[in-house]
């Protein structure tokens, strides 16, 4: 059979959305971000929200989320970016306010603007990406990075009594009264991916609502940090970063799951 | 004539704001500037215009929210002093990199450090001179009054939009908590969203509709040819400046062979100076820059060859004197007097200094 006889109209399964631009991504090989753009940019296409979306970009490998992210963008200073989403929010109260934040963003240098803008409700959407290390920079130890973890900046592993504990930032803020949808997916497997679609299209569809601050995490990979190659970086992904962040809704309407 | 109020520097800043139909307001307390925040609570500005007032939890994050609302082309403006706005820098220079106008107001007090909170003029060079990282100016208004506070609020969105660019308002403590009459404007609309759409569809970031290309504020370019060429696009908006945008004052400088030069609060002590010295029979005229930046080189540059000296007085170590000799191109001796680390020098310290100078003495710079 020729290639032109199948490409027809109805044998199309799947096809990129009008939300993701044309160009290449800047990510590795494997990574999670491509995948992680994709089902946000999916959603608000489904949802019919190109218009009214402004997305907040942050400083680390997705600094230039806006190269690929077809809607109107702002590239926020390193930590940043809940801090510029409550600016627009508050503002533009009819819009719809995202941010993309990876772990160091969030959860070392970001951490007072992340909890405030959960505190305070924000009613934005916060998604965040958690590799357990700084990919931008060099594959240097970042606040999520699990005990031993060898990085370019704790080379003999990460030792918790001179390095600290890796942060569940997401547990911290699911504590909060602002916050109203907490979530934690990945992306490294078929039904990861339509798991965590459905948790971005909860979160935004929350904000529609105004029902205050929606937040999903989504623990990645980072191959060329974590120095595995594709398939074995996400194997140690299981291994070894969804025991300490076990995937799952963590609050729902409000409420935390499994609370005591 | 608008209405007669007796009030604070930083009461009138705030209240100014609103009547300009400011949209938001990003704050966090200090002193000497907390007035501000606190009026604008009392006042309830969402009621009287749907003007948004916010308590941020941090400078950095005060400033960031003040990035993230100028980036969807509304009116937006934050007042701090020193030690916070030192804390500001990142995000003015990502504002200024990025292209987006708001105000900024620097009640400034005494440093450096945590220093003191009684007035000072000590972030001139942090103000003029960019004051974050990389190459970026900032239009400087300087304020000597309660009703220049008042009137540089919308004065400096005039210039913030005319150039997309950030404008500070460089008061002291000293103005910012002294009350006098103002008469006040009246109140302005604030900008409809259809109103901002016409003025920044190409720029902001308010949906991308299927007219036009997605917006992207950003001031990143890894492409260092490209961040090049940007920075010559800044480069050519501050000449602008410097050819169209330039405000001073001039007071009895006509006859003058000597000149005091002096702005905001100095320039007010600076006045009773002139007075005293005129009443002893010296020629000596004040000359107050309104703009620090873009500063007034031409119009001090024609004094040289009129007067014989000229003393700087400024409540620092000496910042302003520097623009200064630029000036006159170190072709009129130029002096420094002033108090500083909170202190404010008195008028007839000031007659003192002018004096040495004219006697041909040295004020120590």
């Amino acid at each position: 059979m020729d290639v032109k006889e199948i490409i027809k109209d109805e044998n199309l399964v799947y096809k990129k959305t009008s939300l993701m631009t044309s160009n290449v991504l800047s990510y590795c090989p494997g990574c999670g971000h491509g995948t992680a753009h994709r089902i946000i940019m999916e959603t608000l296409d489904e949802m019919g929200l190109q218009s009214q979306t402004i997305g907040v970009a942050p400083v680390g490998c997705s600094v230039l989320a806006y190269d690929f992210m077809n809607i109107d963008m702002i590239q926020a200073a390193h930590g940043r970016a809940p801090a510029v989403a409550t600016g627009v929010k508050r503002t533009r109260p009819d819009k719809f306010v995202f941010t993309y934040q990876g772990d160091g963003d969030l959860a070392a240098i970001g951490t007072a603007e992340t909890i405030h803008a959960c505190n305070r409700g924000e009613n934005i959407t916060i998604v965040f990406i958690n590799n357990g290390i700084y990919g931008m920079t060099g594959g240097q130890m970042a606040p999520t990075t699990l005990e031993g973890m060898k990085t370019a900046t704790s080379p003999y592993g990460r030792n918790l009594r001179s390095m600290g504990n890796p942060l569940k930032i997401t547990e911290l803020i699911a504590q909060l009264p602002g916050t109203y949808y907490v979530s934690r997916q990945a992306v490294h497997t078929p039904s990861a991916v339509r798991k965590a679609k459905k948790a971005i299209r909860l979160a935004f569809e929350i904000q529609k609502e105004n029902k205050g601050l929606s937040f999903v995490e989504i623990v990645s990979n980072c191959n060329s940090g974590w120095k595995l190659p594709p398939v074995k970086a996400n194997q140690w992904m299981v291994d070894n970063m969804f025991p300490f962040y076990p995937l799952g809704d963590i609050k729902v309407d409000g409420q935390l799951v499994n609370a005591q | 004539m608008g209405e007669l109020k007796l009030m604070k520097g930083n009461e009138a800043i705030a209240e100014a704001a609103i009547r300009a139909g400011v949209d938001a307001y990003f704050g966090y307390p200090i002193t000497p500037q907390s007035e501000v925040l606190e009026y604008l609570m009392q006042e309830q500005p969402e009621e009287r215009t749907g003007m948004v007032v916010l308590q941020a939890e941090s400078e950095l994050a005060a400033i960031n929210m003040v990035y993230g609302a100028a980036s969807t082309g509304k009116k937006v403006m934050t007042t701090s002093s020193s030690p916070g706005i030192s804390l500001y820098q990142e995000g003015i220079s990502y504002i200024a990199g990025a292209e987006l106008p708001c105000v900024i107001a620097n009640v400034v007090r005494g440093g450096p450090g945590l220093g003191t909170i009684q007035p000072s003029q000590a972030d001139y060079f942090q103000a003029t001179k960019g004051g974050g990282h990389g190459d970026y100016k900032l239009y400087v208004l300087a304020p000597a009054s309660v009703q220049e506070m008042a009137d540089f609020v919308e004065d400096g969105f005039n210039i913030a939009y005319k150039y997309r660019n950030p404008v500070m308002i460089l008061t002291d403590g000293m103005i910012g908590q002294m009350m006098e009459k103002v008469e006040l404007k009246d109140q302005k609309p604030r900008w409809t969203d259809e109103e901002i759409k016409k003025m920044s569809d190409s720029w902001a970031t308010i949906g991308k509709g299927n007219h036009r290309e997605r917006n992207i504020i950003t001031s990143l370019d890894l492409d260092s040819a490209k961040q090049e060429k940007h920075n010559h696009h800044l480069q050519k908006k501050y000449r602008q400046m410097e050819e169209e945008d330039v405000r001073f004052e001039e007071i009895n400088c006509d006859d003058a062979d000597y000149l005091i030069v002096a702005y905001g609060s100095s320039s007010r002590i600076a006045m009773k100076t002139l007075n005293l010295a005129r009443a002893k029979g010296i020629r000596v005229g004040l000359f107050r820059p309104i703009t620090l930046y873009p500063f007034p080189m031409k119009a001090l540059n024609k004094y040289i060859g009129q007067v014989k000296g000229i003393l700087s007085v400024e409540m620092s170590a000496g910042q302003l004197i520097e623009d200064i000799m630029l000036a006159v191109e170190c072709k009129i001796n130029v002096q420094h007097f002033g108090r500083y680390g909170g202190m404010i020098h008195s008028p007839d310290e000031v007659l003192q200094a002018l004096e040495t100078l004219i006697n041909g003495g040295n004020n120590g710079r």
